[in-house]
């Protein structure tokens, strides 16, 4: 998504600049999903391709409900199905939808060495502003849930935006519109935090000790929250980490190698300027796409 | 649904059983998951597979494919032995005191008055025993050895935990635990609902399914309850709308019998459908049959019915046998169709047996298709390799194809499954040459006029006399169909109390049945609907959600039938002084003078409690039907096994094992297949991803869910070496497909009557068209067999081998 005025940007990938500070203070926002009332149905899904105008291919099956089997440039969430048998011998089914947590401190955005590629509005949503993607994957690195991916047609980063284009103008994500059975919800951070904690009590009601709202803090809490039956161990949905947090090899990025590979990157960009100016912008693409992108996508466990 | 989508919410517990809510009908189950936050209500699943609506369920309990009326079976035992019913109400709104002939039995699985050659019952013994009066005979204790009661307690006493266990593999204590989780709404306190589809329906005993729920339902005092009552959800959206309207050959519009060969008189047909009452101060509201007949031949043809020629009776058709589904298929088999009109209908998908219905579509002279989107049906002559696997050349049918609009390209009414008509209107314009449904029909229709009138025929009158005074002959509009099936005055309508008083002048719509007349004043295009365009305008396309009662009943939110009515038998959810049974859910309430409330009530609105009147205004006895002589199978629900059967055998009487009155075709029994030779029980279904076999025209429907696959247990899985994602091959006695397998511990391994029972699950929804990856319809595999009273096939139980393909 490019930059929306009516959202203000907090934070802005390897830029020095300062946000601006002139508006009054938006409030936080957070997505809620409600996992022990979530059918599967993957409206959600078909809601994020249809809004956002996304296609991906027309897969196969693979043994399991998941379809996509995986995020992809063309699909930013995907319902995750996890089969759990319970020590009773009767056995849960657990669907995670997954995509971007919209992290407090998002570990992308601080990897990421693009001015501008990767932006946090004042309201927490976490965007990526495609057109200053350079498509180095360093996102990916940064994630600790493992969401960004790399288009193949044009080599930048995707995830969820939380449909900041419909929030800056006061619509709720098209997933959570959507969703026909309230498992999504969408409104201020501290609302849905309000909400998550009422449902784990009745989950607990339930006979669900362990039910929990799912915020972790490693991340800073994040702007995509998940209330889990068993909130001891997120593990069961489909590998949702227990405690995650940024990659120590961002922090040694950011302290070490940025300002080097920055003043490669300035070198790059600088060859690039001469290279268009003699020889014209095609090129220019080809130069930019030289990046090394060492990261590859993760493998889901099975 | 006896009650509505938005009455869900009002539930303590429910079940979903025989239906798959989340999976079929996520927007609908939304109210399910109202229910569980904010009434902290109980869900309960029972079903062969752990489905999405398990997911999130409380409780699941697996069960053995076509073995539900022995669960429920069961739960009446329970009911019945445990005491858990609602006495009050089950001695005063149901049939339980009602005494029935000395010459009623049940013996080894059959009912009394059975031919074994005709496949039928004489139900002369199903009956009661009548007083001097002409009313049946009751007794109030309930203690009288034939008085429905103790007759029912005989029959269900059977059905212990340990023969559901034997009969369904469903282990006892999650049987149990159902059980007393159901027992718990037997209190005027609590109530419960059940919400069902298909998965009751398809079976050759799905009439009685349903039924066995309906009953337990009574017993717990659930029926005209919010919150409460049997409710089917129904497979396509305005499939409700479809069966009112009865667009079929069996039954007339608003569920009015169609006539037979046998009834050659109106005089003669109008009696056999108009009830005696069988109790004093009954309302017994059929016996207004006539007013509904006559008027609909009104509506029909007009001037043209008159007192005379008895309302035209002679120009409507009579039914010379079945004109159900299979049975018009039987017949096209039998080379004696000349040429089919397939609107809307994608018939060699949706029925069983692929293999004979293509044989019957090659005898066919010409074939026209209707519909928004390429057909299997239409392309039945078109190979496709292995997925339709036939020799063009060798089919003479001629196919004429007819592209029509989808539903949001025109306006209409949609009745949802809660009977609730809403007004919609049209969206886009239909793409390219498609036409709307109403102008292929219309034209169809002027064209055959035109040719009737310069040709004659053998007999045109139907045609050439049939009322057709819309705007544009060759479109009616949807606002003109609306009107003529809500009806309206032709002469003024005048109280028959007080003559001097005019009702309705004539030419005005009319405000509701209640007016209907049997002298020709009146025409009425379905009583169910009379009301729905009245003089106020079209009621269908209110969208006022005021909600007075907070139950969800938004009385000026589109049109209800019957009268706007949202909770059917609603006078049973008050007690006999007419005090709603929970006053916080009550309907509607007796004030000393009439019924008043939050709804239409179902009951003559100054008929009070002193009347003696009973709530079920539909029977003749004015209470509900523990014991019902109009079922085909016998007046008790009873377990028969599926057609083919993974047991072999019934363990209730192995000499009658499956349903022996369902209708068996010539040749069809050789094409039921043996547990011998398919050990597996299989079943077919829908996944919430698709909407049958018309989204896997849909790229994003595509998408998330592209190919086709079949579900088996992890045993199976390793007993036949099929690993996750597989290629497999399916066979049955019929055909064979081939799918990817979903190996999940989501499919029940069973153990029943000492054998163990494995099943395949297999989702419908893919074809030899589409941008879905390309696969088998999967009625390759079911049997030709239906239900013995509304032949509905056995989709949901057959046999079937699998194997590495």
């Amino acid at each position: 998504m490019p930059s929306m005025q009516s959202l203000d940007v907090q934070l802005r990938s390897a830029t020095t600049t300062a946000s601006p500070q002139v508006r009054i203070a938006e409030q936080e926002v957070a997505k809620l999903i409600d996992i022990s009332k979530c059918i599967g149905c993957k409206a959600c899904q078909v809601a994020c391709m249809q809004w956002n105008d996304l296609r991906d291919d027309i897969g196969t099956t693979v043994g399991v409900y998941d379809n996509p089997i995986d995020l992809t440039d063309q699909s930013w969430t995907v319902m995750r199905f996890a089969e759990v048998a319970r020590d009773d011998g009767s056995m849960e089914w657990l669907i995670r939808k997954d995509g971007c947590m919209h992290c407090e401190d998002p570990g992308c955005l601080k990897a990421c060495p693009a001015p501008g590629a990767i932006v946090k509005y004042a309201n927490g949503i976490v965007d990526f502003i495609s057109e200053n993607c350079i498509g180095c994957g360093y996102c990916i690195a940064g994630c600790p849930f493992d969401i960004p991916r790399i288009s193949k047609k044009d080599n930048k980063a995707y995830k969820c935006s939380l449909c900041s284009d419909r929030v800056a103008v006061g619509l709720a994500p098209a997933c959570v519109k959507t969703c026909p059975t309230g498992a999504l919800q969408f409104g201020t951070k501290t609302d849905m935090v309000a909400r998550g904690e009422k449902r784990v009590v009745d989950l607990k009601e339930r006979g669900f000790q362990q039910a929990g709202l799912y915020n972790p803090q490693g991340v800073g809490g994040t702007h995509v929250m998940y209330v889990l039956q068993h909130a001891d161990r997120p593990g069961l949905y489909n590998n949702l980490p227990t405690d995650p947090t940024i990659s120590p090899w961002v922090s040694l990025w950011k302290g070490i190698a940025k300002p080097l590979m920055a003043l490669t990157l300035g070198v790059a960009a600088l060859g690039a300027f001469f290279h268009y100016v003699t020889r014209g912008p095609k090129e220019v693409d080809e130069s930019a796409d030289s990046g090394e992108r060492t990261v590859t996508r993760h493998d889901r466990g099975a | 649904m006896t009650n509505h989508w938005v009455d869900i919410k009002n539930t303590d517990l429910a079940i979903i059983m025989g239906g798959n809510a989340a999976e079929a009908h996520p927007c609908g189950f939304k109210w399910v998951t109202e229910a569980l936050e904010y009434r902290k209500a109980k869900l309960i699943v029972v079903d062969p597979r752990f489905t999405r609506s398990a997911a999130i369920a409380d409780v699941y309990a697996p069960i053995r494919v076509g073995t539900d009326i022995a669960f429920l079976g069961g739960v009446i035992n329970y009911l019945l032995s445990n005491n858990k019913i609602h006495q009050e109400y089950v001695k005063a709104y149901t049939n339980a005191p009602f005494l029935i002939k000395e010459e009623f039995a049940f013996n080894d699985g059959y009912f009394s008055g059975y031919d074994a050659e005709k496949r039928t019952y004489d139900k002369t013994s199903w009956g009661y025993q009548l007083g001097t009066d002409g009313y049946a005979m009751i007794d109030e204790s309930l203690e009288n050895p034939r008085c429905v009661y103790q007759l029912m307690k005989t029959h269900f006493s059977r059905y212990t935990p340990e023969m559901v266990n034997q009969i369904c593999g469903t282990p006892k204590d999650k049987f149990l635990q159902v059980c007393e989780l159901i027992g718990s709404t037997a209190t005027p306190a609590r109530v419960m609902t059940i919400l069902y589809a298909l998965g009751w329906t398809q079976h050759s005993v799905g009439s009685q399914n349903i039924r066995t729920m309906a009953m337990i339902q009574l017993l717990l005092g659930n029926m005209g309850r919010s919150g409460g009552g049997v409710n089917a959800l129904r497979g396509h959206a305005n499939v409700q709308g479809i069966t009112d309207m009865c667009a079929y050959s069996e039954v007339l519009p608003g569920y009015l019998s169609a006539p037979t060969d046998a009834d050659d008189t109106r005089e003669k047909y109008t009696a056999a459908r108009t009830p005696k009452p069988l109790r004093p101060n009954q309302m017994n509201f059929p016996q207004n049959f006539s007013k509904w007949h006559v008027s609909l031949q009104k509506a029909w043809f007009g001037d043209h019915a008159t007192k005379e020629n008895d309302y035209a009776y002679d120009l409507t058709p009579k039914r010379d046998g079945a004109y159900d589904v299979l049975a018009i298929f039987e017949r096209m088999y039998q080379g004696r169709v000349n040429g089919f009109i397939s609107q809307g209908m994608n018939p060699l998908a949706a029925l069983p047996n692929k293999k004979k219905l293509t044989a019957a579509l090659s005898k066919l002279k010409y074939l026209v298709i209707i519909d928004p989107l390429r057909t299997e049906t239409g392309e039945f002559w078109k190979n496709y390799g292995d997925s339709n696997n036939v020799k063009p050349e060798d089919i003479k049918t001629e196919v004429i194809m007819l592209p029509a609009n989808c539903v949001h390209e025109e306006a209409g009414s949609f009745t949802s499954s809660g009977r609730v008509a809403q007004w919609h209107w049209a969206a886009a314009e239909p793409p390219g040459e498609a036409r709307i449904d109403r102008e292929i029909i219309g034209s169809l229709f002027m064209k055959l006029r035109e040719m009737y009138a310069k040709d004659g025929g053998k007999f045109p009158d139907p045609i050439m006399k049939i009322t057709w005074n819309y705007a544009n002959p060759l479109v009616p509009s949807a606002e003109e169909l609306l009107r003529e099936i809500s009806g309206r005055a032709l002469t003024d309508v005048v109280d028959p109390k007080d003559k001097t008083k005019v009702l309705a002048r004539a030419g005005e719509q009319l405000p509701g049945f209640g007016m209907l007349q049997d002298d020709g004043s009146t025409a009425c295009g379905n009583w169910l609907y009379c009301g729905s365009w009245s003089q106020a305008g079209n009621l269908t396309a209110r969208r006022d959600s005021n909600d007075p009662g907070g139950l969800g009943n938004n009385l000026t939110w589109g049109y209800s039938w019957p009268a706007n009515r949202r909770v059917l038998y609603n006078r049973a959810g008050a007690d006999p002084s007419g005090k709603p049974w929970d006053a916080k859910r009550g309907g509607i309430r007796w004030d000393g003078t009439r019924w008043v409330g939050i709804d239409v009530p179902d009951i003559a609105p100054t008929l009070g409690p002193d009347s003696g009147a009973g709530p079920f205004i539909m029977t003749n006895e004015g209470v509900a039907r523990l014991f019902a002589p109009a079922l085909n199978e016998g007046p008790f629900p009873e377990h028969y096994e599926p057609f083919e059967t993974p047991i072999g055998t019934n363990p209730l009487h192995p000499k009658v094992v499956s349903n022996p009155v369902a209708r068996v075709f010539k040749g069809d029994m050789e094409s039921f297949g043996k547990s011998e030779q398919f050990p597996y029980a299989a079943t077919t279904y829908r996944l919430t991803e698709h909407m049958h076999f018309w989204t896997k025209n849909v790229e994003s429907n595509a998408i998330v869910q592209p190919a086709q696959f079949v579900e088996i247990g992890e045993k199976l899985a390793k007993a036949k070496g099929i690993g996750n994602g597989d290629e497999v091959k399916v066979t049955s006695n019929r055909g064979e497909i081939r799918a990817k397998a979903v190996v999940t511990r989501r499919v029940a391994d069973l153990t029943c009557n000492g054998k163990e029972v494995l099943t395949v699950g297999i989702p419908i929804h893919w074809g030899f068209i589409g941008v879905a990856k390309s696969g088998f319809l999967a009625n390759t595999l079911t049997p030709y067999v239906a239900d013995a009273n509304s032949q509905t096939p056995e989709y949901k139980a057959f046999l079937v081998n699998i194997e590495k393909a």
